[in-house]
């Protein structure tokens, strides 16, 4: 509707809400969120801002007690509105989602390939079983998955954290969504898996042009990929702005709580808080 | 993949032997003179101590275990000269009360106790297992609540006031089958079907209960999985989601159990099949327990724990195909 310009999604007003036993409380309120094609967002928050339930309302998979208002546009199309059998087709393939378990997030009875396959299989009709095959031992490839051919028939528990969140990312790939939503994709791995992952997530952005919204309540992993962010807490947006701006000039006092919070030394942040430094880092 | 089974099959023996060992120590430090017992009332010293001589009643207790446990490999001789009497292997000795072999006397009824659980295996896992996925699917309403009433009351009902409505409902009032007469099967097959209607109803009652209760609880913590999640954000049908993801991890827990609880009623439903006078290796086994027969005890007390143990060997072997996660050697 807006042209060439469009923006990849854009979420206004959104509200999430569940009955409580005296009326409603909403755990999400009155948000908005754009993300451009081929942009980056960052989301960040405490545990229990909203996070989560954001990504599952734009994916049409909140939990059936929850209360949804708003819109949501992608690419054009409004999701809010749409049936379920057209949303299972965005769904998947338009857009994918990675979780931040990896492991309980993966089927333990089949194999990583049965189940990165599976997406594609059926948003492609009729593709051969060779086909589709080949294209699970190639999203391994792509995540940098050794020995791709052979693993491809191995088992969930067969792999390391690392490797299970890679697989993940494979699983969300094998489609070429426009639209990539991690998250936490990192939080339940140790330090330099983490940095590993995120290195990946930035790779397959820049290769394919895909969108992507990163969830997370470390800071330090937003600054690193994304280029724009957002500030949740209580389920409202509290700031949001590029990073640059968010990290070296904090409106909100619980950003900078959040910034000082940071758990780790990072070059890259503490030169971004520093304006006058702010070149230096690598 | 080898080695897991020759462990299995090792580890089983094992077991069974311990059994064995308990089985014929308890009978050999409890029991009346079984000498005693088989020389009946009109008896002489001297006759007893010929059966004592027999039966090998004067060894020490090690000496008639080995001896025992010969006789089910090997076979064994009672007496010695000519009056000697070769016994076969499997030999369990002869029975008090009739003098048949024990062994036979087990074979034949083994049929019926086959028949009797193979009957209600069907009922109750198609009841149970679908009345489970109903309840869960249904987790909430009207349905739900009807069948978790129903599965309490399946649960709690014994067995003979079940057989006892069943009968007089079914065959009395309601006449919808006939009054149970012994037929075999290639005289009269209906009859002999319509036998067994209302056994494998009673016995598959309790059964199907536990087994709506188990898949209901498991189908419901498999909905709240991850990976179910993940199906979903995969754009997958409904049906695809229920049939790979949540089934498969949510049945998989039935099958153990099933295994267990099959092998545990090929020893014989002894309540059923005294109820409903069915001449299979329960009745056998209640029987024998009322005349202290302890050779006929002692058979089918091993040939219980013989059918368990190996529904737990086939239990494993069968997970190591259904759960990628216990599959050895990969
Ligand atoms: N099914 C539910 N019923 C009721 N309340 C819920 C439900 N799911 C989540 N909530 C509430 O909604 C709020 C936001 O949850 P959400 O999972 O989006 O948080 P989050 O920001 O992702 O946190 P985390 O960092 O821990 O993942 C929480 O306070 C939570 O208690
Ligand atoms: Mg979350």
């Amino acid at each position: 509707m807006n042209g060439p310009a469009q923006n990849l999604l854009e979420v206004s007003d959104l509200t999430v809400s569940f009955p409580t036993a005296t009326g409603h409380t909403d755990v999400v309120s009155h948000l908005d969120l754009t993300l451009e094609k081929g942009g980056a967002l960052g989301i960040v928050g405490e545990s229990g801002s909203g996070k989560s339930l954001t990504s599952l309302a734009i994916m049409g998979l909140l939990p059936g007690k929850a209360r949804r208002s708003g819109s949501i546009r992608f690419a054009g199309d409004e999701l809010t509105t749409m049936s379920e059998s057209a949303l299972r087709r965005v769904r998947g393939d338009r857009i994918a989602m990675i979780f931040q378990d990896p492991l309980s997030s993966l089927n333990p009875y089949y194999t990583v390939g049965a189940q990165i396959q599976e997406a594609y299989r059926s948003h492609r009709k009729g593709v051969s079983r060779r086909q589709a095959r080949q294209v699970s031992i190639e999203a391994m490839e792509r995540v940098h998955i050794k020995d791709a051919a052979r693993r491809v028939d191995d088992y969930p528990h067969q792999f390391s954290g690392g490797m299970r969140q890679r697989v993940m990312i494979a699983m969300a790939l094998s489609t070429e969504p426009e639209l990539l939503i991690a998250d936490e994709p990192t939080t339940a791995l140790d330090v330099t898996v983490q940095a590993q992952i995120l290195e990946l997530l930035e790779e397959i952005r820049r290769e394919t042009g895909s969108g992507l919204i990163l969830i997370t309540h470390d800071l330090a992993v937003v600054s690193e990929i994304t280029d724009h962010i957002v500030v949740m807490r209580y389920g409202e947006c509290v700031e949001r702005g590029p990073v640059e701006a968010v990290f070296s000039d904090p409106q909100h006092a619980y950003t900078r709580d959040l910034l000082d919070a940071v758990p780790r030394i990072d070059d890259d942040i503490a030169a971004l808080r520093t304006p006058g430094r702010a070149g230096e880092a690598t | 993949m080898a080695r897991y089974l020759v462990n299995r099959v090792a580890a089983m023996a094992g077991i069974l032997l311990l059994v064995c060992l308990f089985t014929y120590a308890v009978f050999f430090l409890f029991s009346p003179d079984p000498a005693v017992q088989i020389c009946g009332k009109t008896c002489t010293p001297e006759r007893i101590d010929q059966i004592r001589d027999n039966l090998g009643l004067d060894q020490p207790f090690w000496s008639q275990f080995l001896t025992f446990l010969k006789g089910i490999f090997v076979g064994r001789s009672y007496g010695d000269g000519v009056s000697a009497v070769q016994c076969s292997a499997p030999c369990l000795g002869y029975s008090f009360q009739s003098s048949q072999p024990v062994t036979d006397m087990m074979l034949q009824r083994l049929p019926v106790s086959a028949t009797v659980a193979i009957g209600a295996a069907v009922l109750w896992l198609l009841g149970g297992v679908s009345a489970g996925l109903l309840s869960a699917v249904r987790e909430g309403t009207w349905v739900d609540k009807t069948l978790t009433g129903l599965t309490l009351g399946g649960m709690s009902i014994p067995n003979y006031v079940l057989a006892l409505v069943l009968q007089y409902v079914l065959v009395v009032r309601l006449q919808w089958l006939p009054f149970p007469q012994a037929v075999p099967f290639s005289d009269d097959p209906v009859q002999w079907f319509l036998n067994f209607v209302m056994p494998w109803i009673v016995l598959a009652v309790g059964y199907a209960a536990a087994y709506t209760r188990l898949t209901r609880a498991n189908v419901i913590d498999t909905l709240q999985e991850n990976f179910l999640r993940t199906a979903r954000a995969k754009g997958l049908a409904p049906r695809l989601v229920w049939r790979r993801h949540a089934l498969r991890p949510a049945l998989t827990p039935v099958v153990t159990v099933f295994g267990m609880d099959f092998a545990g009623l090929l020893g014989g439903a002894l309540i059923t099949e005294t109820v409903f006078g069915l001449n299979g290796v329960g009745k056998l086994a209640a029987d024998s327990i009322a005349k202290n027969d302890q050779p006929v005890i002692m058979g089918v007390t091993l040939l219980a724990a013989f059918f368990v143990v190996i529904g737990n060997v086939v239990v494993d072997l069968v997970y190591t195909v259904i759960d990628p996660r216990v599959r050895v050697g990969t």
